[in-house]
């Protein structure tokens, strides 16, 4: 097992070295914007601009600025600098918008499972009743509504200020709320916009999961044993269904808090990861743009290594392997 | 509880049904057969004749929304067939219990053995944690495997193919059941392997009184251990008869293919006997008459309609599904070198 994690762990850090390089690559080699034409603004002399240049490096060997910015990287999680907020540092930017994001992705993803694991396995077990099926077809339209516009439904519904019926807070009321009650109530409908195509994908997938597990011999067995179905059904079948769910659940978990939650931030005005993505791309703030993306980046790796770790954890057969 | 030697289980007219997209599939068509108290009842049949398919359902592994089940299976005084699910699971791995052909899809991968030997004891007695794992130690030596307390926190796949079918035995085993059924138990396991798995059954056998329904294809298998044997076509019994009588003196047609076309260990095959030609019947497309009738050499006008499975003329033991008259059945199959078969080839 010890040897498993660490042939992960190493793997894992070879992996954030690969995409550091690639993402500095897209950044820094490919032709994009130049940044000290941009930090000058507009009317800028050559001179100004060239002075920029010099200061930030920027007429260095790229090999040399490689392992400048990897340094930076690694010794402060220096993730380079915003262009149009005052030279922030991009990770204070990042760190400041996190807690937003992390309160949406884990609170959604709380709700997604809630439903999606009764869902499937009833779908599963009842397979072919009315009950699957309409669930297929709810969960297929869920899959197939784009989030933005489940948003702007979810927000003319219910919202408290233009909603048909208003019961919850809506657009902005997380930046507003200053107690955390009042961020979990803002809260509300976002969690449900961002979860319910989540919790569909995971609805089906957990059906069929569970449809495959339940025609295996072990399963077969365990009846023959005399267990009662309810504990054939949970404790041989379910457990063996949602082992391969801890995957997906890590990557989408490490994803969303990488900004994918962007949409449903930008909907809500969340001030999250996404959304602040959303804006720096609306700047051209390349900077903070690279930053959020190495930061993500960052995310996905660490999470794929908890996965790696936790399915080992579940399933002995990797662990010896 | 009746006296040794009498019926423990008593199989009549067992039919099940399986709603298919293709269509009714009858997998098993009318199957009678009774296991006396301590007897060892072999069932034979090729692929797809229905052998596990009738043993399943008579624990009620097969009841669904998509199959139809008639018939009787009596048990103590109860029909299996027509009890309801929750006195049928307390009979399950309890007085009636069953494994299976492959030891390791069979295991759940995720849980020790221990785990999965304890659940077994304590489904049916409230036993602690501790005297469960005890006893499942204790089961574990019984069905030889060493080192019992340390491989109780092992994982199947930790463990060989044998040990794997051991472990299972122990499990099917854990309440003392009166029945085993052992369906293809040393199909997936090494010659060797299954000698000692056949070996293990037939000691438990005597050691703990029980009854064992073995099925298997292997006429091999039957010959080592069983004490009567019931030949399966197409979902029915074909032929039914002790052991000696099944090799020495066999009655139907299919039975002379099977036995013609066994693979033997000591010597190769007699080569003048043909393999039964054809494939068995589609049990979604079953022919009228006698099922054997489209590829039995001896088929003659009376197999359009079917024969019933009757006892020959002075033995009550041996009956067979076959409208040839004894004379008849002494002269047609093909004995070759000391072997049975159903034509020369
Ligand atoms: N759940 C099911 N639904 C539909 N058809 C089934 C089902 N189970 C078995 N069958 C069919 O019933 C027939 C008998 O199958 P069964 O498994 O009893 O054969 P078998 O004699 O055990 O053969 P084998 O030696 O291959 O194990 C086959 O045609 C099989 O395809
Ligand atoms: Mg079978």
């Amino acid at each position: 097992m010890l040897r498993y994690i660490a042939r992960r762990l190493l793997w894992a850090v070879a992996l954030l070295f690969i995409v550091t390089a690639v993402i500095f690559v897209i950044f820094n080699v490919l032709p994009t914007a130049d940044p000290a034409q941009l930090r000058a603004g507009r009317g800028a002399s050559v001179e100004q601009i060239e002075a920029i240049r010099e200061s930030l490096g920027l007429n260095d060997p790229i090999h040399v600025r490689f392992a400048r910015y990897v340094e930076g990287v690694v010794t402060e999680f220096d993730l380079g600098r915003s262009i149009f907020q005052n030279n922030a540092p991009v990770r204070d930017i990042i760190f400041d918008r996190l807690p937003a994001t992390i309160m949406l992705t884990v609170g959604a993803a709380i709700l997604w499972l809630a439903v999606a694991i009764p869902v499937g396995v009833i779908s599963a077990v009842r397979r072919r009743s009315l009950l699957d099926r309409t669930t297929m077809i709810t969960t297929l339209t869920l899959i197939s509504a784009p989030v933005f516009w489940l948003g702007l439904v979810a927000l003319y519904l219910f919202a408290q200020d233009v909603g048909v019926i208003k019961i919850f807070p809506g657009i902005g009321a997380y930046s507003e709320a200053d107690t955390f009650l009042g961020k979990v109530g803002a809260m509300i409908l976002p969690w449900i916009v961002l979860a319910s195509a989540t919790a569909a994908i995971y609805a089906r997938y957990i059906r069929s999961q569970m449809i495959e597990v339940m025609g295996e011999d072990y399963i077969r067995t365990a009846r023959a044993k005399g267990a009662p179905e309810g504990v054939v059904v949970r404790r041989h079948g379910l457990r063996s269904a949602l082992t391969p769910v801890v995957t997906l659940l890590g990557v989408d978990i490490g994803t969303l808090l990488a900004g994918n939650a962007i949409l449903t931030e930008t909907v809500f005005n969340i001030p999250g990861v996404g959304g602040e993505l959303a804006s720096a791309i609306g700047q051209s703030d390349y900077e903070l743009i690279q930053g959020i993306v190495l930061f993500g980046a960052f995310f996905i790796v660490i999470f794929s290594l908890i996965v790696d770790v936790l399915y080992a954890y579940l399933d002995p057969r990797v662990r010896y392997s | 509880m009746s006296a040794p030697g009498t019926e423990l289980l008593s199989v009549s007219g067992l039919e099940v049904t399986f709603r298919t997209d293709a269509g009714e599939l009858r997998a098993v068509d009318g199957l009678s057969f009774d296991l006396r108290r301590g007897e060892i009842l072999g069932i034979v049949g090729e692929s797809g004749s229905g052998k596990s398919v009738a043993s399943l359902s008579i624990l009620g592994l097969t009841r669904g929304p998509d199959t139809v089940i008639s018939g009787r299976a009596e048990f103590d005084g109860r029909d299996l067939i027509a009890l309801g699910e929750e006195e049928l699971r307390e009979l399950r791995g309890n007085r009636i219990s069953m494994i299976f052909q492959d030891p390791l899809s069979s295991l759940h991968p995720f849980y020790t053995i221990g785990r999965q030997l304890i659940e077994a004891i304590q489904v049916h007695r409230s036993a602690r944690k501790a005297d469960a794992a005890a006893r499942a130690v204790e089961l574990l030596e019984m069905v030889g495997i060493p080192d019992a307390r340390r491989r109780l926190d092992e994982y199947p796949h930790e463990f060989s193919g044998g040990m794997r079918q051991r472990a299972m035995i122990a499990m099917a085993l854990a309440n003392e059941p009166d029945i085993l059924i052992a369906d293809e138990p040393t199909t997936a396991l090494d010659v060797t392997t299954q000698a000692q798995i056949l070996g293990l059954i037939k000691d438990l056998r005597e050691q703990l009184g029980m009854a064992v329904i073995m099925i298997t294809h292997d006429l091999g298998v039957v010959a080592e251990v069983a004490d009567r044997v019931l030949v399966m076509y197409a979902g029915r019994a074909v032929e039914s008869a002790p052991v000696d009588a099944l090799f020495y003196d066999p009655q139907h047609p299919y039975t002379w293919g099977l036995l013609g076309s066994v693979t033997r260990m000591d010597r190769p095959r007699a080569a003048k006997l043909a393999q039964i030609k054809g494939q068995p019947p589609s049990p979604l497309a079953l022919p009228a008459g006698c099922k054997f009738r489209p590829r039995c050499p001896h088929a003659f006008d009376r197999c359009a309609v079917e024969p019933p499975l009757e006892p020959r003329s002075g033995d009550s033991a041996h009956a067979d599904r076959c409208w040839l008259g004894p004379d008849e059945k002494r002269a047609k199959r093909v004995v070759e070198g000391g072997e049975i078969g159903l034509e020369a080839a």
